[in-house]
């Protein structure tokens, strides 16, 4: 099995050039960029900020999606638009076919707590409304985490999980709020842990904010963000 | 106590939301803890003992019996101060009884006569009786203030090694007049005298009414919040008679920990008794540096907010707006788009219509804006049978209208129940803390011995975690939908 670190280091130059130059030219769409809140990583891993936000993801490109109920939301995230879409750790660039639409993977970085959707997609020229956006990062802990929890807040509704498993559902129109949505308790395991996201947004603004807390719910620490998984078993 | 009772032996049913079983006392001591259960002595050698301060029963009388003794735990012995009259009123005076326990099935429980700490001529302006014991927590001086009527309310200094009079020759300080059943308790610098004002046992035409002033030393001035002295008279109401209980007398602090405190009280009348002296526990909150008499919870429906959040704990299930959901372009009918709702009625949303689509089986607990529908809204009701704690018994919380009941989960968190049945982690303790927010905690966490309490750990999402008195997170409010 080869070495995360080695990835991590084998991957840090593509990243550095492709993130939001990408963001700007893998569209078909002329691209507005730069996203001003996001930039391209830089470092194979990073920390979250002071206040525990992780702050590097990889983003799809939106997907259209309509309505805000728990209802809706559910349908909407459940559906398989891509092949292992539940599972997949994809990669800055990646490409993936949704509708005909072919929508491709960006490595950012956030200078805020947030991740601001409505900057990657304008930038992009592609859709803020109605817009089914998936998010991915990878977490690595050091050693096992007990009774931690994934705490979020979206703008607007969204569902995430953690190692595959759902653990929040945040629904109807909304703005991000920090600590909106937490789980219940969870693990976190020694290594690498795949935190994945949808979120659907209406009209308007959209981002999200992510951090885990501690058992006292304090901002977790002593983990890095990574968003390459190519160590994943 | 105007009068000399005779221990008068009331058995009463019990009836929800006064407290539960044999209640009946007169003058009630302040309410001491011991090996976990809880005993408190009237006039005439009436024992109310309760295991969990809801459900009470009679236990064994002191040896010694008068009249409303007051009682504190110092050290590994207990202190009891008894008044008797020793002839005509005002001559009297106020014996020490001591004991290592309360509890008469103990090796340990032998009380020993500790002599009089304090008395009363018959001449001079002063009964004495009604004894008050106060440690003053910031120099561990202990302190007795009596007095009833004839006069003044006295304060005399106490040995806290032996619970005597520390010099019998000091002269009594004259603290506050025209008044009786004194107690000093102490708060964030303040030194607060509670007294009780007005005509005791007269049943339903007693005047009896517990008011209190507060000054900065142990022996005054104590002025009300307006700022009469109570040596001429003053004091402000903490509590009187109201609802279906008249006379409240004989203050007594019961200190729960975490910022949590009761009192401890007997009404003169109890309408739903028959009119029955009978003792009562409920929150004591504070106000701008004030004593404030706190409800304890009725029964009722209500939206249960967050003080941290704003956000109301509401069943996970996708919510339909009141009305009906709002059509395309903001029709719909009335009241449901920006431009209805003229002057047209929209009835409370029927629970029996909107849970058709709720999933069987446990729901998961979330918080939401409150929006005035079926399943933000819980119906709070006591638990007959299920015992309490201080002042109320366990209720259940059930989403209005069903059997859905809130219940602590397997792995500490919370969880929806498709049907109540009565287990101790569906069972809740609801107290008031000292802002009047609401403390929420299960009667037990499976799997768990830890005492936790519903907790808003984000806006939308509550849990159970340790109650933290200095935190909002377990705040909540109890509000009328």
């Amino acid at each position: 099995m080869v070495k995360l670190r080695h990835l991590l280091l084998s991957v840090t130059a593509v990243l550095a050039s492709s993130a939001l130059l990408a963001i700007a030219a893998a569209s078909a769409d002329p691209a507005r960029g730069p996203a001003p809140s996001l930039t391209s990583p830089v470092s194979p891993e990073r920390a979250p900020n002071a206040n525990g936000f992780i702050q590097r993801w990889l983003l799809l490109e939106p997907i259209g999606a309509k309505g805000l109920t728990d209802s809706v939301v559910q349908a909407a995230v459940k559906k398989e638009y891509f092949p292992n879409q539940f599972t997949v750790i994809p990669r800055d660039g990646d490409k993936v076919t949704v509708g005909g639409a072919e929508l491709t993977w960006h490595a950012v970085d956030t200078e805020n707590y947030n991740v601001n959707l409505y900057h990657f997609a304008y930038a992009l020229n592609k859709r803020t409304s109605d817009a089914l956006f998936w998010a991915v990062t990878i977490v690595n802990c050091a050693q096992e985490m007990t009774g931690v929890r994934l705490a979020i807040g979206s703008n607007a509704a969204s569902v995430w999980w953690v190692n595959g498993r759902e653990v929040i559902g945040i629904y109807n129109d909304r703005q991000t709020v920090i600590d909106d949505g937490v789980s219940k308790r969870l693990t976190l395991k020694k290594g690498p842990n795949v935190v994945r996201a949808a979120i659907v947004n209406g009209g308007g603004a959209t981002d999200f904010c992510a951090r885990f807390l501690d058992a006292e719910d304090r901002p977790l620490k002593g983990f890095t963000v990574s968003v390459v998984g190519a160590s994943m078993p | 106590m105007k009068l000399a009772l005779l221990a008068t032996v009331l058995v009463v049913a019990s009836i929800a939301f006064a407290l539960n079983g044999e209640i009946g006392i007169h003058d009630p001591s302040t309410i001491a803890l011991c090996d976990g259960r809880f005993y408190t002595y009237g006039t005439g050698g009436t024992t109310l003992v309760s295991d969990d301060g809801w459900t009470w029963r009679r236990g064994v009388a002191p040896p010694r019996r008068g009249m409303a003794p007051d009682i504190i735990h110092i050290g590994d012995r207990y202190y009891m101060y008894i008044a008797a009259n020793i002839g005509a009123q005002p001559k009297a005076a106020i014996n020490m009884i001591s004991s290592k326990t309360l509890d008469p099935n103990s090796p340990d429980y032998k009380w020993e006569e500790g002599g009089v700490v304090a008395s009363s001529d018959g001449k001079e302006d002063c009964n004495a009786i009604d004894p008050g014991v106060f440690l003053d927590p910031n120099d561990g001086r202990l302190w007795l203030v009596y007095g009833s009527y004839f006069g003044y309310i006295r304060l005399v200094e106490l040995d806290p090694k032996t619970g005597r009079r520390i010099n019998p020759n000091d002269q009594p300080r004259n603290i506050a007049i025209n008044c009786e059943a004194s107690d000093m308790i102490y708060r964030d610098g303040w030194y607060y005298l509670l007294a009780t004002h007005g005509s005791c046992c007269r049943g339903t035409d007693s005047g009896y009414n517990i008011r209190v002033g507060r000054a900065k030393k142990v022996a005054g001035p104590f002025l009300d919040h307006m700022g009469v002295d109570m040596l001429q008279g003053g004091g402000k109401l903490l509590v009187g008679s109201g609802g279906r209980v008249i006379g409240p007398g004989h203050f007594g602090l019961l200190d729960l920990g975490d910022g949590v405190q009761k009192f401890s009280m007997h009404y003169e009348a109890d309408l739903d008794r028959g009119g029955a002296s009978v003792i009562d526990i409920r929150a004591l909150l504070w106000e701008d540096g004030w004593p404030v008499a706190g409800e304890n919870l009725k029964e009722g429906t209500y939206a249960i907010e967050s003080v941290r959040t704003g956000t109301a704990l509401e069943l996970a299930v996708e919510g339909v707006p009141v009305g009906g959901r709002r059509g395309a372009g903001g029709g719909g009918g009335a009241g449901r788009g920006m431009s209805g709702g003229q002057g047209g009625v929209i009835p409370p949303q029927d629970v029996a219509q909107v849970s058709v689509n709720w999933p069987a089986g446990n729901l998961d607990v979330r918080m939401a804006n409150y929006l005035c529908r079926a399943h933000q809204q819980w119906a709070i009701s006591a638990v007959a049978g299920a015992g309490g704690y201080p002042g109320s018994p366990y209720f259940k919380i059930a989403i209005a209208g069903t059997d859905r009941a809130l219940a602590a989960s397997d792995d500490g968190e919370l969880v929806v129940l498709p049907a109540f049945t009565g287990g101790p982690e569906q069972l809740w303790r609801i107290e008031k803390l000292p802002d009047g927010a609401w403390r929420i905690m299960p009667k037990s966490v499976p799997n768990s011995t830890a005492a936790l309490a519903l907790s808003a750990v984000g806006s939308s999402f509550a849990t159970l975690a340790k109650f933290d008195p200095k935190s909002d997170k377990q705040r909540w409010l109890i509000k009328t939908p």
